[in-house]
C-alpha cells in the first residue's frame, strides 16, 4: 500500500476518529477497505479535476473534530416542523439513531447493528460495492471515508416482487452540539427483482446549530424490473458542511425516479453515481440548487451507460445570488456496447447578482454509434420581457423578480411525487425569495 | 383621460415617434391604424414605460398626471393597461397567482381590500367564462403553451379583472380567427361604460366592425397624419396607405 506523499491534517484526524469507534465484526471488511482507500488517496487540491471549483477548506477546518455525544435527542419542535407524510420516519441526530423520535421499523428495514444472519448476507453482498466500478480517477474520496467511519446504518431490503408498504422517510438532524463534530450517515437499499420502494432523505439543522460536517453515502441496488423513487433534500443551514454521495446500480428494465434539492452552505457537495448495468433501465433525475450570501453548492453527477437500450433524463436548475457560488458537473459516459441509448441532460442557471458565480460543465462521452443524446447548459439572468409584463400589470419589480425566480424552480418542484414535501418546499422556497425582496 | 403632446421617442438611437399628438377623452374609443414600422407598437410601449424606449421630448398627461414621472407598475395601478401583441409565456408562475398579484396591486392602490383567495377564485372563474377560456387555464403557467387565441383571451381576461381606465389593445386581432375575434370584441364592448377609454391599434378594418371606434387615426412616420371617424377605416381598407404618403412630412 502506498501512502500519499502528504496526508492532510484532516485525513490523519479522520483515520484516528475511525479507530475510536467500534463496529460489529461483520462491518470490519468494509471499514478496513475504507481505511486503506481513504488513507492513500491524495488529498484534493485546486488541480484535482473533481474538486476544481470547490475548495475543501471547510472540511479541513475539522482537523480537530470529535465524534458527537451518543445521547443526543431530537428537539420536539424541530420534529413537529417536518412535513406531514404518510411514511415510516427514522430520525438520526448528529448521525446517531434516535429511537424515541422514530417510528417502529417495518419489515425489511433495520439498522446494520441489528442485522440478523439474512441481513448480513445482504450487507456482505452489496455494502460498499454499488457503483464501485467507475473510472478510478473519479473515485469518491468521501465514499471511502464513509466506509472507514462505518459503525451503523439503515438497511432496506425488499424481496422479489414485494413493495415497501410506506415510503421510508429518513431524517438527519444536526444540532448545536454538532459544532466541531463530524457525523457519518449510511443507507443501503436493495430492491430485488420486481420490488419497489420509495425513499426520502431529509437533512436539516436545528435553529441554533453551528458548523457541522456530515458525510453521507446512500447505496441503492435496483434489481430487474424493480422501481425506485428517491428524494433527497439537503436543507441544513448555511454554517454547515455536507459531503454526500448517492450510488445507484440499475439492473435490467429497472426504473429509478430521483429528485434532489440542495440549499447552499459553507460547503454542500453531492455526487450522484449511476450505473446502467442491465438493458432497458430507465433513469429520471431532477435537481435544484440554491445559493445566496456566501454559500457554496456543488453537484457532480456521473451516469454510466454500459449496456444497450437504456434511458437517462436529467434536469438540474439552479439560482445563485449575492456572492454565492454553484458548481454543476454532469457527466454521461456511453460505452461502446451501449447502443440505442437515449440520454438527455439539461442544466439551467439563473444568476441574480453580478457577484454570484456558476461553473457548469456537461460532459458527454460517447463510444457507441447508434445513440440519441442531447445536452445543454445555460446561465442567464431574469427575463426582461417577463419582468416588464408583470410590472405592466401593476406588480412591483422586487415582487416580479421573486415570482420569476420562484417560477424558475417551481417547474421542477412540480415533478415531486410527494404532495406533503412538495407543498412544504414550495412554501419554504417562496419564503426564501420573499425574504430577498 | 390622456393627452399626448409633441411626443418624440426613440429606441436604440433610432427615432420612431416624431412629434405625435393625440387626445383621448373619457369614454372614447380611438383606433390607430397605419403601415408596418409606423410606430404603432412603440406608442403602446412608450406609454406603459417599457425599458429601452427613450422619450426625447414631448409630454403625456394621464388624468392630469405627468405619465413619465410614473414607474411601469405605477402606470398600471393608475389604470393604464396594455393588451400585448405578443403576450409573454412564464412557465412556473401560475396564471392564478399572476392574476391575483396584479389585482391585489391595483386594489391596494385604489384603497380597497385584497380579495380573499376564495372570492378571487370565484371572480377569476366567472371572468374566464366570459372570455370562453376554460378555468383549467388559470392553473397553468402564465400563457404557457397557450395558442395565439388563448393568449389574447387571457389578455382580455386580465383587462376585465383589473378594470383599467385606459385600455390599449396592441394588434389584439393579429392571428385570431373569427370566433376568437368575436370573443375579444365582446369583452371590450362589455367594458365600454361611457367612462373607460380605449386605444385600439390594428392593421385591419375587420376588428373595427366589431369594436366600433369613435375616432380613427392614421399613424405614419411616427406621427398622426390623418384623423377621421369610422368611415376613414373603411377608406383605408379600400385604398391602402399609399395615398397618404404625401401627408407624411
Amino acid at each position: 500500500m502506498t501512502q500519499p506523499v502528504q496526508p492532510s491534517d484532516f485525513q490523519k484526524r479522520a483515520l484516528t476518529l475511525a479507530q475510536q469507534r467500534s463496529a460489529p465484526a461483520f462491518l470490519q471488511t468494509v471499514r478496513q477497505q475504507g481505511l486503506d482507500e481513504f488513507g492513500q488517496i491524495q488529498w484534493p487540491g485546486r488541480k484535482t479535476e473533481m474538486w476544481k471549483y470547490t475548495t475543501l477548506r471547510p472540511v479541513e477546518a475539522f482537523a480537530n473534530a470529535e465524534w458527537p455525544a451518543d445521547d443526543v435527542a431530537a428537539d420536539g419542535e424541530q420534529l413537529a416542523s417536518l412535513p406531514e407524510l404518510d411514511a415510516t420516519r427514522l430520525v438520526f441526530v448528529d448521525g446517531i439513531f434516535d429511537g424515541a423520535a422514530s417510528d417502529e421499523l417495518p419489515d425489511g428495514v433495520r439498522l446494520f447493528s441489528q442485522a440478523d444472519e439474512a441481513a448480513r448476507v445482504v450487507l456482505d453482498q452489496y455494502l460498499g460495492k454499488i457503483a464501485k466500478d467507475i473510472d478510478p480517477s473519479r473515485r469518491n474520496l468521501f465514499a471511502a471515508l464513509n466506509d472507514a467511519w462505518l459503525t451503523d446504518g439503515v438497511l432496506v431490503y425488499v424481496p422479489k416482487n414485494a413493495t415497501l408498504e410506506k415510503p421510508l422517510y429518513v431524517v438527519h438532524l444536526s444540532t448545536a452540539q454538532a459544532a466541531e463534530r463530524v457525523a457519518n450517515q449510511r443507507l443501503l437499499v436493495v430492491l430485488e427483482q420486481g420490488a419497489s420502494a420509495d425513499l426520502i432523505e431529509h437533512y436539516l439543522s436545528a435553529d441554533d446549530a453551528s458548523a457541522s460536517f456530515v458525510n453521507t453515502l446512500t447505496e441503492i441496488h435496483v434489481g430487474d424490473n424493480a422501481r425506485l423513487s428517491h428524494t433527497r433534500l439537503n436543507l441544513e443551514h448555511e454554517a454547515s458542511s455536507h459531503v454526500g454521495a448517492v450510488h445507484i446500480n440499475l439492473q435490467r428494465s429497472a426504473v429509478a425516479n430521483g429528485f434532489t434539492l440542495a440549499e447552499g452552505g459553507e460547503l454542500k457537495r453531492l455526487d450522484y453515481q449511476i450505473n446502467h448495468c442491465g438493458e432497458g433501465a430507465e433513469l429520471n433525475l431532477n435537481g435544484l440548487y440554491l445559493g445566496r450570501h456566501q454559500q457554496h453548492v456543488d453537484y457532480h453527477t456521473t451516469i454510466e451507460h454500459r449496456v444497450p437500450n437504456c434511458t437517462s433524463q436529467e434536469v438540474f436548475r439552479g439560482i445563485v445570488g449575492d456572492r454565492a457560488k454553484a458548481v454543476f458537473n454532469g457527466r454521461i459516459h456511453i460505452h461502446q456496447d451501449a447502443q440505442k441509448t437515449l440520454a438527455e441532460l439539461n442544466n439551467r442557471n439563473l444568476l441574480t447578482s453580478n457577484t454570484a458565480e456558476v461553473d457548469t460543465k456537461p460532459e458527454l462521452e460517447i463510444y457507441a454509434d447508434d445513440v440519441r443524446c442531447a445536452h445543454g447548459a445555460t446561465i442567464s439572468q431574469l427575463d426582461e420581457t417577463a419582468l416588464y409584463y408583470l410590472q405592466s400589470r401593476g406588480i412591483e419589480l422586487p415582487q416580479a423578480r421573486m415570482m420569476l425566480s420562484y417560477g424558475f424552480i417551481n417547474e421542477v418542484l412540480e415533478t415531486l411525487p410527494h404532495e406533503g414535501i412538495r407543498t412544504a418546499l414550495q412554501k419554504r422556497l417562496r419564503q426564501r425569495f420573499v425574504e430577498e425582496i | 383621460m390622456l393627452q399626448i403632446k409633441e411626443l418624440v421617442a426613440e429606441i436604440d438611437g433610432k427615432q420612431i415617434l416624431n412629434g405625435l399628438n393625440l387626445t383621448i377623452g373619457d369614454g372614447e374609443v380611438h383606433a390607430i391604424m397605419g403601415p408596418n414600422g409606423a410606430g404603432k407598437s412603440t406608442l403602446g410601449n412608450v406609454l406603459t414605460g417599457r425599458d429601452g424606449y427613450e422619450v426625447k421630448s414631448g409630454e403625456v398627461l394621464f388624468n392630469g398626471k405627468n405619465l413619465f414621472d410614473l414607474e411601469i407598475e405605477e402606470r398600471a395601478r393608475e389604470g393604464m393597461f396594455l393588451a400585448f401583441q405578443y403576450p409573454v409565456e412564464i412557465p412556473g408562475v401560475s396564471n392564478m397567482e399572476f392574476l391575483k398579484a396584479s389585482l391585489d396591486a391595483r386594489r391596494k392602490h385604489q384603497g380597497l381590500e385584497e380579495l380573499s383567495s376564495f372570492d378571487f377564485m370565484k371572480l377569476a372563474r366567472e371572468t374566464s367564462a366570459k372570455v370562453s377560456l376554460d378555468a383549467a387555464f388559470l392553473k397553468r403557467g402564465v400563457n404557457e403553451g397557450f395558442s395565439g387565441g388563448e393568449k389574447k383571451r387571457n389578455e382580455i381576461l386580465q383587462m376585465m379583472l383589473l378594470e383599467p381606465q385606459l385600455c390599449i389593445l396592441d394588434e389584439t386581432d393579429s392571428g385570431l380567427d373569427i370566433d376568437a375575434l368575436q370573443v375579444v370584441a365582446n369583452g371590450v364592448n362589455a367594458m365600454r361604460d361611457g367612462k373607460r377609454s380605449f386605444i385600439v391599434v390594428t392593421h385591419y378594418q375587420r376588428l373595427l366592425d366589431y369594436i366600433v371606434p369613435d375616432h380613427v387615426h392614421v399613424l405614419a412616420g411616427g406621427k398622426i397624419v390623418k384623423s377621421g371617424d369610422k368611415e376613414l377605416a373603411k377608406e383605408l381598407e379600400a385604398k391602402g396607405y399609399g395615398w397618404l404618403e404625401g401627408e407624411v412630412a
